[in-house]
């Protein structure tokens, strides 16, 4: 048992954590207020070798194991938490899916540009009405000689109108039922790729997500993932490594809203002393350590799994449940300590608050981790 | 040509100071250790000079003195861009301590250009720099704000009481430089960190030199005062809590 970070670990850390508390801290409350796409922070993220730290070096990325995503994810994500989405999304659903299940061919052509950050990548599996239940896709991919026709609509799409490359699952065999779902790298300028307007989200405003509507897009055929019926199995194993990094994002949220309490009920008073003079301060903030604690663990554990080649599905469950539902607590009581200059922007947890509610909710609810850890619970 | 860029080794600007038997010793218990942050700047400044100089600056070193503990603070210099790095294996004393260790080492393989930030932020002596430039004999300008290069010239300027002060050099020569060489310091990219350990670390064994200081007691400053707020209609408790209280009055 080794809780030690390695030099580079703590080198990568820190690099977030400067990048993050100089730069993002600056514009963070203007692009959520306008809603507006970070590119320059994503070019200079790029340029730090943040978009693909965790692919292989021979596939141009940085070659970071994932406790190093990890910290730099809960770095990032203590101050802007749509950036810690980008990165996560092109990381460790997209670029994840496509080295560990991709051809050489596809890593050639789709995975080097990614994971350079020359483009970007998004994850289609959602759809209005197939959320939580991914086995009911809508969206076909139709059989054809040398190729798939693709129709249907993507909902909630992280890094839709940026993104390059689509990794888009969508049903072949609609008897077959999930066995029959393929999973696709599709080209965004593909011809009849439409998108739907750009959502006004309660929170991560500044990531960008829309719909997006596929009417008879032609997709080779050897832009399939993977076997013929691969599709569910390859959505849910990326899913177990993308969990990873939204209890990553869930963790900045939960301590970046954790270190501006502490710092303000040492500066604030009231009834003649600094709140967290009051026991009743201080036990919250006891209660927020604990957690944020609790959640880091978990999160360093399924990464330290990960990169020891072990099984950690279960694990990543556990930590993105675990650290979104307590972001959600932590964020609550951060508002709160804050009293009224916490309900506005300035101060920022109000804007954790709200971001901290999507970690509940996308790339899997805490509901559903529920059941992804009690069936594993309860296996034979 | 060739910069060479002295870095030390300090404790985290935020640290909170302890000392240890009987006031003569800093406490490095639990400390993260950083390089000085105007040596940070000053490599930041030597990097993009490289950058600029289409090949005529063909390598960036950095040098500290200090035992192997310095050695990841060194490896964030070569993470962020310094091509390689010598550690002088020893304890840095005092400032002539390590002034002269340098002085040894560059001594054998001279550089262009020596860059050393004007204080370290632990000791803040404001001597290493000088005293190395007299140790090689060679000149040095001090305060030094920004530094470019156009052939075999180079513009210096600093920053004077009141102004601004442009001067002329020829290399060789020593810049200690101030805040304002670069706005801020270099963040390491993930290629950077995974070259650092790539690239060579020297280690020089040191000469013996004797330190020229003593320490006798450190003293932390006194606790900042508790503010006292006054109701401003109260003038007779200001003038009483100055008078009796503040002693100023």
């Amino acid at each position: 048992m080794n809780f030690e970070f390695t030099e580079e670990q703590l080198m990568i850390q820190q690099a977030a954590r400067d990048y993050a508390q100089r730069e993002l801290i600056k514009d963070v409350i203007e692009r959520d207020t306008k809603a507006e796409f970070p590119t320059e922070h994503v070019k200079n993220l790029t340029e730090l070798g943040f978009m693909g730290m965790v692919v292989d070096t021979k596939y141009n990325g940085g070659g970071m194991d994932t406790i190093s995503y990890v910290l730099a994810l809960e770095e990032i994500s203590k101050v802007d938490s749509s950036l810690g989405v980008i990165i996560s999304v092109n990381n460790s659903l997209v670029c994840y899916g496509i080295e560990e299940f991709g051809t050489e061919e596809q890593k050639e052509k789709y995975l080097k540009p990614l994971a350079s950050g020359e483009k970007l990548g998004a994850f289609l599996l959602s759809e209005p009405e197939a959320g939580s239940d991914a086995t009911h896709q809508r969206t076909t991919a139709e059989e054809k000689d040398d190729h798939y026709l693709l129709n249907g609509t993507k909902n909630w799409t992280t890094n839709a109108k940026c993104a390059s490359t689509y990794l888009v699952i969508a049903q072949t065999h609609p008897e077959k039922k999930h066995r029959g779902i393929n999973a696709f790298l599709v080209d965004k300028d593909s011809s009849g790729i439409s998108l739907g307007p750009h959502e006004n989200k309660m929170g991560m405003r500044s990531s960008d997500t829309h719909s997006v509507m596929f009417t008879d897009v032609k997709v080779p055929k050897e832009n399939r993932i993977g076997e013929d019926g691969f599709g569910f199995k390859f959505a849910m194993k990326t899913l177990d490594a993308g969990r990873i990094g939204i209890a990553s994002q869930a963790l900045g949220i939960a301590s970046g809203a954790m270190e501006r309490s502490i710092q303000y009920s040492k500066e604030r008073k009231a009834f003649g002393t600094e709140i967290a003079n009051h026991q009743i301060i201080a036990f919250k903030l006891s209660d927020m350590a604990v957690k944020v604690e609790n959640a880091r663990n978990l999160c360093l554990k399924s990464a330290w799994l990960k990169d020891n080649n072990q099984p950690y599905g279960l694990m990543s469950a556990m930590a993105k449940q675990y650290a979104a539902d307590i972001a959600m607590e932590v964020t609550t009581e951060a508002v709160q300590i804050h009293g009224g200059y916490g309900y506005v922007k300035e101060y920022h947890v109000e804007r954790l608050m709200r971001e901290a509610k999507l970690t509940q909710i996308y790339e899997g609810t805490s509901e559903i981790q529920k059941i992804v850890i009690s069936r594993a619970l309860l296996r034979d | 040509m060739k910069i060479l860029v002295c870095i030390s080794n300090v404790p985290d600007t935020t640290t909170k100071i302890k000392f240890v038997d009987n006031n003569t010793k800093f406490d490095t218990n639990g400390i993260q250790w950083i390089i000085n942050p105007w040596d940070e700047l000053a490599l930041t400044r030597a990097l993009q000079l490289k950058e600029e100089s289409s090949g005529a600056i063909e390598k960036i070193t950095v040098i500290n003195v200090g035992l192997i503990d310095s050695e990841p603070t060194i490896r964030k210099a070569l993470a962020i861009g310094a091509d390689d790095a010598i550690r002088i294996n020893a304890e840095p004393l005092d400032a002539y301590s390590v002034a002269a260790q340098m002085a040894e080492v560059i001594k054998k393989d001279p550089y262009d250009i020596i860059m050393a930030g004007i204080e370290s932020s632990d000791y803040n002596g404001s001597l290493v720099g000088g005293m190395l430039a007299e140790f090689l004999d060679i000149p040095s300008v001090s305060s030094v704000s920004s530094l470019n290069i156009d052939g075999g010239n180079v513009e210096l300027s600093r920053e004077i009481s009141g102004g601004k002060e442009i001067l002329e050099t020829k290399v060789p020569f020593l810049a200690i430089v101030q805040k304002g060489i670069a706005i801020d310091p270099r963040i390491p990219s993930m290629r950077g960190i995974m070259m650092a350990r790539k690239k060579p670390l020297n280690v020089s064994e040191p000469i013996e030199v004797d330190s020229l200081t003593e320490y006798s007691v450190y003293e932390l400053p006194k606790p900042k005062a508790k503010c006292k707020m006054v109701d401003p209609e109260n003038v007779k408790e200001l003038i009483d809590l100055l008078h009796n209280e503040a002693k100023i009055i």
